[in-house]
């Protein structure tokens, strides 16, 4: 896996300078986007992967990172490094409170009360008509002092937060804390009679992919500028859902690969034909009935 | 409040919530037996929604509208059943979330390129757009009443259907012990394409009574599915009786929510904030409901499992 690595950071480096001599800033944005949400993807993947707690409202997270910048840059709170630590914040503070409740249910019931929830925030968001309602609000991106927030600066802030945050997860699913994670999701109550404090473990995974996912969701407020209900309804914890089954539930680089090719996918198909989620269905379907691991699955060699 | 409000607003969340068990019933079963999560049940709504106003607009009849586009659906959701969902039973919750999801989406796109973007229409039979008066001084839409006919009727034939027959009896052993249901020989696999069969049926029933009501658009599934989700999950999975409560619970808090919540908050807040925050309040307060159960019951009201 390293010269693969090193080559892709290589290429995303080299991206932007390449993009604007040649005229495919389009392919820029792009990718920031991908960026963005492979962020928010691998934090799912973490509670989803390794913690195997399905979690079905990931949009809560993501949405209320973007709702955080939109709504401090309206009340005049400029530095960005402020609206980061509300974001992150908020969100961590959001899973702890959902987490602490939803972790006494398992399995299905698991999956509709952290569901529940992310539709009350959504439906609690949409209800301050001075922050938009349903239209959403204009996001400006704030000031960060170091350097200006143009369309290239994001991109490689995003490069860099993507990075920090895989090279922390990669840390920390490798470390005992990832370790005693994946040997709960295998078996929970095995982990108990070990005396691990099961509890304790999973909701410390769900805060910190909660607070992962509402740097995500500052980062797409910026890209977008616009903090859109959209990114809080339940659609979109669907489609992060998607891409973690798609990449790989579980492994490492599946946030990634997934988040990368749908949005490919989806980018290609909608200039082919206005009935692209058609085609973007069967090749979903064609992947979960075929590659039942994901793509991170296919690639990976077989033992 | 006039007590007259009271009622209607009583007999709206009656009909809702019949509505709702018709979804429901479908999805708790498959859902209990199977162990098989069906985002696409919210589809075969539409798809019903959809069959009932075209034939509407073919025969000029609804009540065999309604017959046909029943029969209809229950033959889609057959199809899907043999096709795809019938690979699915062997796998994890999350595959299934992501094939079905893919339904979604593709049932969307297909219904779109065969009947275009815009929303149908679709309007109640000529002779019961009209109010009747049920006490004096109390009049209610005469076609709501008939839904609330319609879903006590279907609910009762369902119960019979669950509770009487031998195919409801082999229904019932799977959902409570699938594994020992096959091995003491119920025929599991035709027992499935048929189930999905009703439950594609009852989804038509609903989608072709709440067509004229709510709107026929694409989309239209997946609001209600939710709902439907709630109230399964408040229920107990796999239990009729459980989905039955669940739904009445369901349709009148969120009904008696809408209408009354505003009311409330604007006698204790100033009209500005209740007007705000109400519409938002009665939205959350099913899912607050369903909090509440999970919290006290995990398992939901009526588990069929033990």
């Amino acid at each position: 896996m390293r010269w693969p690595l090193l080559l892709l950071v290589l290429f995303l480096l080299a991206f932007p300078p390449i993009a604007s001599a040649t005229g495919l800033e389009f392919y820029q944005g792009l990718l920031t986007k991908i960026m963005i949400l492979a962020l928010a993807a691998s934090s799912l993947n973490l509670i989803l992967g390794y913690g195997g707690m399905v979690s079905f409202g990931h949009a809560a997270y993501f949405g209320l990172g973007a709702y955080a910048v939109a709504i401090l840059m309206r009340e005049g709170i400029s530095s960005g490094w402020v609206i980061w630590g509300v974001a992150v914040g908020l969100s961590a503070l959001l899973a702890l409170l959902i987490g602490a409740i939803c972790l006494r249910t398992r399995g299905v019931y698991f999956i509709m009360i952290t569901l529940a929830f992310a539709q009350m925030i959504y439906y609690l968001v949409v209800s301050f008509k001075q922050y938009g309602g349903e239209d959403g609000l204009r996001a400006r991106r704030p000031e960060f002092g170091l350097f200006e927030l143009t369309d290239t600066a994001l991109y490689y802030l995003s490069l860099a937060v993507l990075a920090g945050a895989l090279y922390l997860l990669h840390r920390l699913v490798h470390s005992r804390f990832g370790r005693v994670l994946q040997a709960i999701r295998e078996n929970e109550s095995r982990a108990l009679a070990l005396g691990y404090p099961v509890f304790h473990f999973q909701l410390v995974a769900f805060v910190l992919s909660g607070a992962l996912a509402g740097l995500a969701g500052a980062l797409m407020a910026h890209y977008t500028q616009y903090a859109s209900p959209n990114l809080l309804a339940w659609q979109q914890s669907g489609h992060l859902m998607m891409m973690v089954i798609l990449g790989g539930v579980g492994q490492f680089w599946g946030g990634v690969l997934g988040a990368a090719t749908l949005s490919i996918v989806e980018e290609v198909l909608q200039d082919l034909t206005i009935h692209w989620q058609l085609g973007v269905g069967l090749i979903l379907l064609f992947i979960v009935l075929f590659a039942p691991k994901g793509l991170a699955g296919l690639l990976r060699r077989r033992p | 409040m006039p007590p007259s409000l009271l009622i209607e607003q009583l007999l709206n969340g009656l009909q809702f919530g019949l509505m709702l068990f018709l979804l429901a019933a479908g999805l708790t079963l498959v859902f209990g037996i199977m162990d098989m999560i069906n985002l696409a049940h919210g589809s075969l709504y539409m798809i019903g929604a959809y069959l009932t106003a075209t034939f509407v607009g073919l025969l000029g009849n609804f009540w065999l509208a309604v017959l046909l586009a029943v029969l209809g659906t229950a033959l889609v959701g057959m199809l899907l059943e043999l096709s795809v969902l019938r690979q699915l039973y062997r796998r994890d919750h999350l595959s299934q979330v992501l094939a079905t999801f893919a339904l979604i989406l593709i049932i969307n796109e297909v219904v779109r390129i065969i009947w275009g973007s815009q929303p149908l229409l679709l309007s109640a039979p000529e002779g019961l757009s009209g109010p009747v008066e049920l006490l004096p001084g109390l009049s209610y839409s005469a076609y709501r009443l008939t839904i609330i006919g319609v879903g006590l009727l279907v609910a009762a034939l369902l119960f019979w259907l669950v509770n009487r027959t031998r195919v409801g009896m082999w229904l019932r052993a799977g959902a409570s012990n699938r594994e020992m249901a096959q091995a003491m020989g119920v025929p599991i696999r035709p027992l499935f394409t048929l189930l999905f069969g009703v439950g594609a049926g009852l989804c038509a029933v609903a989608g072709a009574f709440l067509g004229p009501i709510l709107a026929v658009q694409i989309g239209m599934g997946e609001g209600i599915l939710i709902l439907a989700f709630v109230v399964i999950v408040i229920g107990g999975i796999g239990s009729i009786k459980g989905a039955l409560v669940g739904a009445l619970l369901v349709g009148t808090v969120d009904t008696a929510g809408r209408a009354f919540l505003p009311l409330l908050l604007s006698q204790v807040a100033s009209p500005e904030v209740a007007a705000n925050l109400g519409p938002a309040l009665a939205s959350i307060l099913i899912y607050l409901l369903m909090a509440a159960v999970l919290f006290f019951r995990p398992q939901g009201l009526f588990p069929a499992r033990t």
